[in-house]
């Protein structure tokens, strides 16, 4: 990569490539932003530096690699707005911190609403996010036109613009550089990373586990935590432990590089789509996941086709952007819409998973709190709601129904 | 775009079709004998396989009703054969 003004040249070297050992105190399953984030804490936090994060393809490959970079904590339950509000506090101090630049740009985040009820919904989150600390602003279509005047928020489109959610504090960041980011600090922390080794199973003694399986041998493990995305289930079946999701396709896409027109992001619901410029000019787009099941990171055409048909009724100067660039991740879903971070019933194992659509902006909250659950073997306040118990209690997290969409 | 075989229509565009997840997904024979724990898992808990799966789909735009095909939710690759209810689990 060429330093261009908008990103830094990225030094010689980052990380090591260490032959792993034979024991670690912990194993991280994944080095996509949660598995880098959660090494990171543990050894910031809780003086844990003897770690090995695992992955499969190399470094921040996954849907770390793959998705639109959205952060924001405007969620409507206190539980989801506590940990995202959380994660958006470390945001904030996370470059200094890292000593790295990646480009957190906090330029706002418009959640659009088109029909009444939305309306409703919409001002109703609002104040449950004033209630909670967390910024909120409800704006009405002129004042959305000063926000971003290449909306049309004219009354002719077929679902047109009534009102939106604004959050100033939310926005995006150049998510391969958090990954490099995050990677260099624990590197220079003693993490080993070990990239093109997949994770296979585990090393049981009756209830516990003691170490994973892999396709080049086994490492031995203290604790072991999974941060490893829409595979989790892959894993955990092997111990005949039961969770409650399913991987889909989710398909993102991005223009060819224009000047800057688009201020901040923008997410419709109803229309369901949601957009922002990259720093380097592509406008980056996604939507919703494909209906069904899949692994193949590869999404359907006709996904792709009804969000641009929202994007560009309501964005007129997108019509005629080229497309350059269409990509899916493989995304774990739970019928709540939430993650699921805690204990299992496995002493030892830990899972931070089904984190759908919308984990990006989670990526140092997640990493906190899972750090926290894995050093202590109990969950942190922020993630004690979401463990896997909540599908036998009821006590469900249920943002889909709250927010209908995820990211 | 999935061409999905329809077992009374034929071959259509995967966008005439609404997905129905896991099939044989039976209620619960005696549902009065389940603790939490078994409705729970009855409930929200459902196969997530690397592979084959036995599928249910509903040609909405079509003839309206309900089958079961077989995936590979790696290749995308569909089975021709329709599953006969039982056996397919
Ligand atoms: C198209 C798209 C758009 C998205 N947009 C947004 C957004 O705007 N905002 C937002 O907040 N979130 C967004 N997301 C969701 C976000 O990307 C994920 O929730 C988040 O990346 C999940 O955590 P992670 O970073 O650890 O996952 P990943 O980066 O997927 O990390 C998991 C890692 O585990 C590895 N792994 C899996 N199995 C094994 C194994 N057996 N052995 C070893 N390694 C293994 C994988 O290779 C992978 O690198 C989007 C996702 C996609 C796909
Ligand atoms: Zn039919």
């Amino acid at each position: 990569m060429v330093a261009d003004g908008n990103t830094p040249a990225p030094p010689e070297r980052l990380w090591r490539n260490p032959e792993p050992k034979r024991n670690y105190d912990v194993v991280i399953v994944g080095a996509g932003g949660h598995g880098l984030a959660t090494a990171y804490y543990l050894a910031r936090n809780h003086g844990i530096t003897d770690i090995a994060v695992v992955e499969r393809g190399w470094l921040a490959g996954g849907n770390m690699a793959r998705n639109t970079t959205i952060i924001r904590s405007n969620y409507l339950l206190d539980a989801s707005a506590a940990l995202y509000d959380h994660a958006l506090r470390l945001w904030e101090e996370l470059p200094e911190e890292l000593d790295y630049e990646f480009h957190f740009s906090q330029r706002g985040v418009l959640n659009l609403a088109h029909t009444e009820q939305e309306v409703r919904d919409a001002r109703r989150r609002a104040f449950a996010n004033e209630l909670n600390g967390v910024d909120a602003e409800w704006l009405t279509p002129d004042e959305i036109a000063e926000v971003c005047p290449i909306l049309d928020t004219s009354p002719n489109l077929r679902y047109p613009v009534l009102g939106a959610t604004y959050q100033r504090r939310a926005g995006i960041a150049k998510h391969d550089l958090v990954a490099w980011g995050l990677a260099r600090k624990c590197d220079e922390m003693g993490v080993d990373f070990v990239q093109n080794r997949e994770v296979t199973g585990f090393l049981t003694d009756g209830d516990r586990v003691v170490g994973v399986r892999t396709d080049k041998g086994d490492i031995g493990a203290g604790r072991v935590g999974l941060a490893a995305a829409g595979r989790t289930t892959l894993l955990t079946d092997t111990l005949g432990l039961r969770l409650p999701l399913q991987s889909h396709p989710l398909q993102a896409m991005a223009t060819e590089i224009l000047e800057p027109v688009h201020p901040c992001v923008v997410m419709s619901n109803h229309v369901h789509v949601y957009t922002s410029q990259a720093h380097k000019g592509e406008l980056v787009l996604g939507a919703g996941i494909d209906t069904h099941n899949g692994y193949a990171q590869r999404g359907s055409v006709h996904v792709v086709e009804n969000q641009l048909a929202a994007a560009v009724e309501l964005f007129p100067v997108f019509a005629r952007a080229h497309l350059l660039r269409t990509w899916a991740g493989t995304v774990d879903v739970t019928p709540d819409a939430s993650p699921i971070i805690g204990p299992t019933p496995y002493e030892n194992l830990f899972v931070n998973c089904g984190w759908g659509t919308g984990g990006f902006k989670a990526t140092p909250g997640a990493g906190w709190v899972f750090a926290h659950t894995i050093a202590t073997g109990s969950p942190h306040p922020l993630n004690e709601p979401y463990g896997m118990e909540r599908f036998t209690t009821g006590a469900l997290i249920d943002e889909h129904g709250a927010a209908a969409v995820a990211h | 775009m999935l061409l999905v075989r329809c077992p009374w229509c034929g071959d259509r565009d995967e966008a005439e079709f609404r997905y129905g997840g896991q099939a044989d997904v039976d209620y619960p024979a005696d549902p009065h004998q389940l603790d939490d724990a078994s409705w729970g898992e009855y409930l929200f808990v459902r196969a997530n396989p690397l592979g084959s799966f036995n599928e249910r789909w509903m040609h909405t735009a079509g003839c309206r009703r309900w089958f079961s095909l077989v995936r590979d939710t790696a290749t995308n690759e569909m089975s021709p054969d329709i599953p006969r209810r039982r056996e397919s689990r």
